[in-house]
């Protein structure tokens, strides 16, 4: 065309692959990225590449055996996917459950939302290049881990979560050993908060960029700290409370465009941050509220739910996830379906990124703070 | 607003393409107006359902239906809606992409899984399987192949023990 701008030197476009097999983007994902230069013009994610049947599966599976498999789903957040599928069984069953083994799950998954979070926050300074932090998370979610491995003995994945209670009630001393742990940690989130929130070097990487507008979050079912960081409200323990969280009193931190503007990759670390010490703020008081009490007493001997489907929605460290179940009377699930929330986060992923830099494409991956285990499922 | 309220209004608007009995969760409606009435019960200010927070497709057990639900929540007004959407198999649901991202991704993965197929969508393919493979497995009558590009595709677990 003869009124094309002549200013702008158009390249021809270059199709660059990143991954599957890639440090930067946090497990086997591949990334087809169109580039103009070094502009990004289009992402097309390609994911499945830890695709495991989930679902087929669980249509072969009792309701009990199907737990074991949601702790593979979001591995660094397995009580969170145990705690959302046996909601959504108990829901479908109608079992009331004890108080102490409410408080427990309380416990054990703000645990698990602070060591996942861990993992985001100094993974995503890893991406920008600040290497320290990133042991010091790592470090301090050690002790988290080990508190689990007293638990119930595993590590990573921990089946500990069952429709209608626990697998085992609290070790002696491990009380003790969680007030110990916070004691010591919130020291150490002011230090971590010292040497990278406010750092130039980290700040100059990650603000303005990669802004998800409120409006392309919702539209796009972005939800968790993803969507909070970009100005909406919206955590499900506090619109809607589930368990015990009405009980105890604590603040949604919701990003604020501190050092940028509202939904940049700095305020979606920024939100992380707030939830880790949020997550401090409830724990102590669910340890101080502990009851005492059987966690064995409400576990239903047949889990046969009524004919029906049920929708349940939970609060995990990555956001929103939801499990579809329809039952048809018998004692496996007739369809199930895990709406991950980090697949849903991903799929902003094309539209953040276009106009940015290689570089960037990094730091907004990063910030989203993806697990493939959950993509794939 | 509850469900019997949405489907009442609903059933005023577009009468016969909405199903609905009193005691269920949710809402069926039928495959051709659905492009209508998703823009109406996105747009419209007592509904305002902005959220669309999962797309789940199944079986419907006869080898002839298939269907989706939809689960909605609206932001602004706080209420929810599951609505359904029951074809066969070779008609199509058409997409609801433009009104709501997250229905790209969610689509292209009841495609994948279970074999819909939904019009005027801008990118439809497989996303979890390999772009070659034959076959929905999330459907009921699916047999697993025997081979996949000349590797054996595990049955039993003798193959790995």
């Amino acid at each position: 065309m003869a009124t094309q701008d002549k200013s702008i030197i158009k390249a021809e476009e270059m199709v660059l692959n990143m991954g599957p097999q890639h440090p930067s983007t946090h497990g086997v994902l591949r990334l087809k990225i169109h580039t103009d230069g070094e502009i990004v013009s289009k992402i097309e994610p390609i994911m499945g590449y830890l695709h495991r049947c989930f679902e087929k599966h669980c249509e072969n599976l009792s309701y009990e055996q199907v737990v074991p498999f949601t702790d593979r789903c979001d591995y660094l957040a397995s009580m969170h996917m145990n705690h959302a599928y046996s909601m959504s069984v108990e829901k479908m069953l109608d079992i009331e459950l004890p108080e102490r083994v409410e408080y427990i799950r309380v416990i054990v998954a703000e645990l698990q939302r602070i060591a996942s979070h861990l993992v985001a926050c100094g993974v995503f300074g890893l991406d920008v290049g600040a290497i320290t932090p990133f042991t010091w998370a790592l470090r301090d979610r050690e002790r988290i881990l080990d508190l689990f491995e007293m638990l119930c003995g595993a590590r990573l994945l921990y089946n500990y979560i069952w429709p209608g209670g626990v697998s085992h009630d609290l070790p002696p001393n491990f009380i003790q050993y969680t007030t110990e742990f916070l004691d010591y940690f919130e020291p150490m989130l002011k230090e971590f908060d010292n040497v990278l929130t406010g750092n130039m070097i980290f700040v100059e990487r990650t603000a303005d960029v990669g802004i998800i507008t409120p409006e392309v979050g919702v539209n796009f079912g972005v939800s968790g700290p993803t969507l909070r960081a970009s100005g909406i409200s919206h955590d499900l323990r506090k619109d809607e409370p589930y368990s015990v969280y009405d009980k105890f009193d604590f603040d949604v931190p919701i990003g604020k465009g501190i050092m940028g503007s509202v939904g940049d990759c700095w305020d979606r670390y920024w939100v992380r941050m707030r939830e880790i010490e949020q997550s401090v703020k409830i724990l102590r008081q669910a340890i101080a509220q502990l009851p005492e009490g059987d966690v064995h007493s409400a576990r239903p001997k047949k889990v046969r739910p009524p004919k029906g489907e049920v929708y349940s929605r939970y609060e995990s460290a990555r956001g929103d996830v939801g499990f579809y179940i329809m039952s048809d009377g018998k004692n496996i699930p007739y369809r199930l379906k895990m709406r991950s929330p980090a697949f849903c986060n991903l799929s902003v992923f094309s539209e953040i990124s276009e106009g940015w830099m290689m570089s960037d494409v990094i730091t907004i991956l990063g910030s989203l703070d993806i697990v493939l285990g959950e993509i794939d499922r | 607003m509850e469900i019997l309220d949405i489907a009442n209004n609903l059933k005023n608007k577009f009468s016969d393409s909405i199903e609905f009995s009193e005691d269920s969760s949710y809402i069926k409606v039928e495959a051709t107006k659905w492009l209508e009435i998703s823009e109406y019960i996105k747009n419209d200010k007592d509904f305002m359902f902005d959220y669309l927070m999962c797309i789940s497709s199944y079986d419907c057990g006869n080898k002839e239906k298939y269907g989706v639900a939809y689960n909605f929540k609206s932001t602004s007004i706080g209420h929810y809606l599951e609505i359904r959407i029951e074809v066969s198999d070779n008609e199509s649901i058409p997409s609801v992409t433009s009104l709501w991202g997250s229905a790209d991704w969610h689509e292209r993965e009841a495609y994948d899984m279970m074999g819909l197929k939904f019009d005027n969508h801008p990118n439809m393919k497989r996303i979890l399987l390999a772009d070659d493979w034959e076959g929905h497995p999330l459907r009921k009558d699916y047999d697993t192949p025997e081979y996949y590009r000349g590797m054996p595709v595990p049955k039993d677990k003798t193959y790995w023990e």
